[in-house]
């Protein structure tokens, strides 16, 4: 099995080339504007000369692409459609429209039209209101001469009966040729403000979405790559690219995840704390069963509310650009970020940074040596004694067991990890940990995940039913049925509902099937 | 007798997260019922808050509450119209126009309830409650504590469905007519409960508790603008005590008879370092045992919250990993009589503990 893993940052394009099981080559290029032009050089630059099976590039199995794109449009607030919101619920939930408590200028961009219609269901899977059809095709018709190309549908408690959201989308696809859909059940979880956000935020994202997929497979194309395009998940899995363009929302935190993923494989460890020192910010999270553990709450994403997987991760301010002030003692959150190469002071700038300090601790051989020879002994001293500090304590948050655990420390500035840190019971380095992202996407698995309220069945047959439904999700997302295992269960039994009421969520993940 | 003083947007901000803390854990967020007072003022609504001291003895007071499952609350979102509705009812039942709204509870969603009626029906909210925190359970108010009758009770539902509980023979006969109403209308209903006269609640009510709350978010939101540790903050203003500051290590949850009951284990941090703390809870947390031994138990109000953030922790979002302290607020001196006791002490939650307050 050969792969390539791409991780497309906002700095850095980074490309590993797997095969059996091992990094055979690694790049790093500079993010272009338009994508395309970076990914094709990373290609270009991978395949040169490298050993592929067969002689020719064409003989790579898959290529799994993790990009911070999505996220970023919607924290820069561009490249956004604006979305028609339709909501089925009424009389319920009326009074919070969508798009309710959105920053103004996110919501300015992407609020268009909203249809608040009857229908939805109970908790239970009774209805609540029948359907209003005609209401829905009158709001499709308003939609298509209003011109909007994009299309949010919500119907409330979807994620127990899909049924409403699906007939809607029918009627919208007869009355509006062409337009992009989001349903609410795609995006799973109960909490109906949380996942109609996330659902409009996916329906402002599809055109980019398409845009960029596009762009990866004529990336792909140019390089003479003739392999399935897979997009990295927040939870650490791929998708078809096809299936994972019509859910952009899913991607938005493939960066760390697929750093913490890379940090597994490279160590060989399936359970361990990683920590990512980049340029700006350290990341630091948890390896369970291979896979970082998921936030559990609410995750804002550019000001808005959402819930779904989502890493669980605890954001330092502390990287190699982190800015470092003597009396007081300061380092960081401010730091020179991309900018390092030209402001650090071993490389001839001005500012004192994380690195500088590092260089003239003799923890890193990096520009030059010299020009930090003059630093105060003590200064470095605390610096570093700060920084340790900083790490301490956001390991220790991130810990779930008292027991020892061990930490794999990946990125640039992971030369800022110290050897010991109480808790830890040994700090692991690993090769290629500077690509360690791009490294996380190549190994990538399909996954599946069910959130959903069962009742009058017992835990055992509700995790059962559960778990089916969950592989059949994996397996419409390209999937091998005959891989998938279990990696998350979790039930928790819901108070006031009557009939043994249990909310479980199960997770299963398998190797790509054949495409 | 002075006017009701007008209640600024600023105020309904606070009171959401006063009142959170004041959930003990329970409650449920007040988040979806802030997001409506917001949207209220927006559209030019005002409300007032009305000393219970300037109320007649023979006003009438409208007593509301959400009632539920919080899980369906998330999805059914709570609405200004529906609870409006329960108090209208009422009044067309009895006959009689209430002066003023008030809420059975005061911790957690509950506390904005009166407000979003208030809102649609020019009324205004009287500073007061029946619990001075959250509980789990209808008897456990101060009016119950103080015999006073239960019924009548209205409950509405979003669709055209109304459920009047005419009678019930006891707290419990009114808890289980009134809980099978609204799970057959979807587990989420708006209620009003029995109309209260002015002299009533200035006997049996908890005073000035929506103002406290209020206070209580003002501090914490001043806190954090200044950059000081909210916790300290809250603990000063509420002559509180600092139980325990640790982590968390374990979280194990089960619900039986509709409740969410549980416990939580903390391992120490800071002054607490190699001591443990264990946490019991039945939807608000119920008792602390400190190294094994009983520290804390409910009426005194035990509040979990984040010791970086200083935000409040419910038992439905505690985690693995999260640095908690957990504080001690003073309870309402009539849950602490006998007779309070018997209705909201460790023994009504199942413990075979003696009440004994921290702030002896």
């Amino acid at each position: 099995m050969s792969r390539i893993g791409v991780d497309v940052g906002g700095t850095n394009t980074d490309a590993v080339l797997l095969e059996g099981g091992r990094v055979v080559r690694a790049v790093k290029t500079p993010t272009t504007p338009d994508v395309t032009t970076g990914i094709t050089r990373a290609l270009g630059l991978l395949l040169q000369g490298a050993s592929v099976p067969g002689g020719t590039p064409r003989a790579v199995d898959a290529v799994m692409i993790g990009t911070t794109h999505f996220t970023n449009a919607v924290v820069q607030r561009r490249d956004l459609t604006p979305v028609a919101a339709i909501r089925i619920g009424l009389p319920a939930s009326a009074s919070l429209e969508p798009f309710v408590d959105w920053p103004a200028d996110l919501g300015a961009i992407v609020r268009g039209e909203v249809f608040m219609l009857e229908g939805g269901h109970e908790y239970d899977g009774r209805p609540l209101m029948p359907l209003d059809t005609a209401g829905v095709r009158a709001a499709a018709r308003r939609i298509r001469a209003a011109g909007y190309t994009s299309v949010g549908v919500a119907a409330v408690f979807s994620p127990l009966n899909p049924s409403c959201e699906d007939q809607a989308a029918d009627i919208l696809r007869e009355e509006c040729p062409g337009i992009a859909l989001t349903l609410s059940h795609q995006l799973g979880r109960l909490g109906l403000l949380e996942r109609e956000n996330a659902t409009l935020l996916n329906a402002a994202l599809l055109d980019l979405a398409r845009k960029t997929t596009r762009a990866f497979a004529d990336a792909l194309r140019a390089s003479g790559v003739a392999a399935p395009l897979y997009l990295t998940q927040n939870d650490g899995t791929v998708t078809l690219a096809e299936v994972a363009e019509r859910l952009p929302v899913y991607s938005f935190a493939s960066g760390p995840t697929n750093s913490m993923r890379g940090a597994a494989f490279l160590s060989g460890r399936r359970d361990a704390l990683v920590v990512d020192v980049g340029g700006t910010t350290t990341d630091v999270g948890s390896l369970r069963h291979g896979f970082p553990r998921e936030a559990n709450n609410v995750v804002e994403v550019g000001g808005v509310r959402t819930l779904f997987r989502m890493p669980d991760l605890l954001s330092l301010g502390l990287g190699g650009g982190s800015l470092v002030q003597d009396a007081p003692l300061a380092v960081g959150p401010r730091s020179v970020g991309y900018r390092l190469p030209e402001r650090a002071r071993v490389f001839g700038g001005d500012d004192l940074t994380a690195t500088d300090v590092a260089v003239a601790a003799g923890l890193l051989d990096l520009g030059d040596r010299r020009r930090v020879a003059g630093l105060p002994a003590s200064l470095v001293t605390r610096a570093l004694a700060r920084m340790h500090a900083m790490l301490e304590e956001g390991v220790d948050r991130m810990k779930t067991d008292a027991r020892d655990e061990p930490l794999i420390a990946v990125g640039g500035g992971c030369c800022l990890v110290p050897e010991r840190l109480p808790g830890v019971s040994e700090v692991v380095h690993v090769p290629h940990q500077a690509v360690a992202n791009a490294v996380g996407a190549a190994i990538a698995q399909v996954s599946g995940e069910v959130d959903r309220v069962f009742q009058g069945l017992g835990r055992e047959e509700a995790i059962a039913r559960a778990r089916r439904l969950a592989e059949e999700q994996a397996t419409r997302a390209g999937a091998d049925p005959a891989t998938l295992g279990v990696v998350e269960v979790e039930d928790l039994p819901i108070a006031y509902l009557p009939g043994n009421a249990l909310r479980v969520r199960v997770r299963v993940v398998g190797d790509i099937g054949r495409v | 007798m002075a006017p009701p003083r007008p209640v600024s947007a600023a105020e309904i901000e606070s009171l959401a997260i006063g009142a959170w803390i004041l959930g003990t854990g329970g409650g449920g967020s007040p988040y979806l019922a802030l997001l409506n007072m917001r949207a209220l003022y927006r559209q030019g609504a005002r409300v007032s808050l009305l000393d219970p001291l300037d109320l007649a003895d023979d006003d009438l007071v409208a007593v509301v509450s959400n009632m539920g499952a919080p899980l369906v609350g998330q999805e059914r979102l709570t609405d200004p119209r529906t609870v409006a509705r329960a108090v209208e009812m009422m009044e067309e039942y009895i006959g009689r126009r209430f002066r003023a709204i008030m809420t059975v509870e005061i911790g957690g969603g509950n506390a904005l309830q009166p407000f979003m009626a208030a809102a649609l029906l020019d009324r205004p909210v009287v500073d007061a409650d029946a619990m001075g925190r959250a509980f789990p359970e209808a008897q456990m108010t101060s009016f119950a504590i103080h015999d006073l009758r239960m019924y009548p009770l209205t409950l509405a539902d979003v669709r055209d469905n109304a459920v009047i509980v005419a009678r019930a023979a006891s707290w419990k006969w009114m808890e289980r007519l009134s809980r099978k109403a609204c799970v057959e209308v979807g587990s989420i209903a708006s209620t009003c409960k029995a109309p209260r006269t002015g002299k009533e609640v200035k006997a049996c009510g908890i005073l000035h508790t929506t103002s406290k709350a209020i206070r209580l978010g003002e501090t914490v939101q001043a806190a954090r603008r200044a950059h000081r540790d909210p916790i300290e903050a809250v603990l000063e203003a509420e002559r509180g005590l600092l139980l325990f500051r640790g982590k968390i290590r374990d979280v194990a949850r089960r619900t039986t008879e509709g409740f969410l009951r549980g416990t939580a284990s903390l391992d120490g941090l800071d002054e607490f370092r190699g001591r443990g703390f264990e946490l019991a809870f039945q939807n608000e947390f119920a008792v602390g045992w400190l190294d094994g031994a009983p520290r804390v138990t409910t009426p005194d109000l035990i509040c979990v919250m984040d010791t970086v953030s200083g935000e409040a922790i419910g038992t439905e979002t505690l985690r693995y990993g999260q640095r908690v302290s957990v504080l001690a607020l003073p309870a309402p001196p009539v849950l602490l009589t006998p007779k309070g006791l018997e209705h909201v002490g460790p023994r009504a939650f199942g413990y075979d503990l003696d009440f004994q307050t921290v702030f002896a």
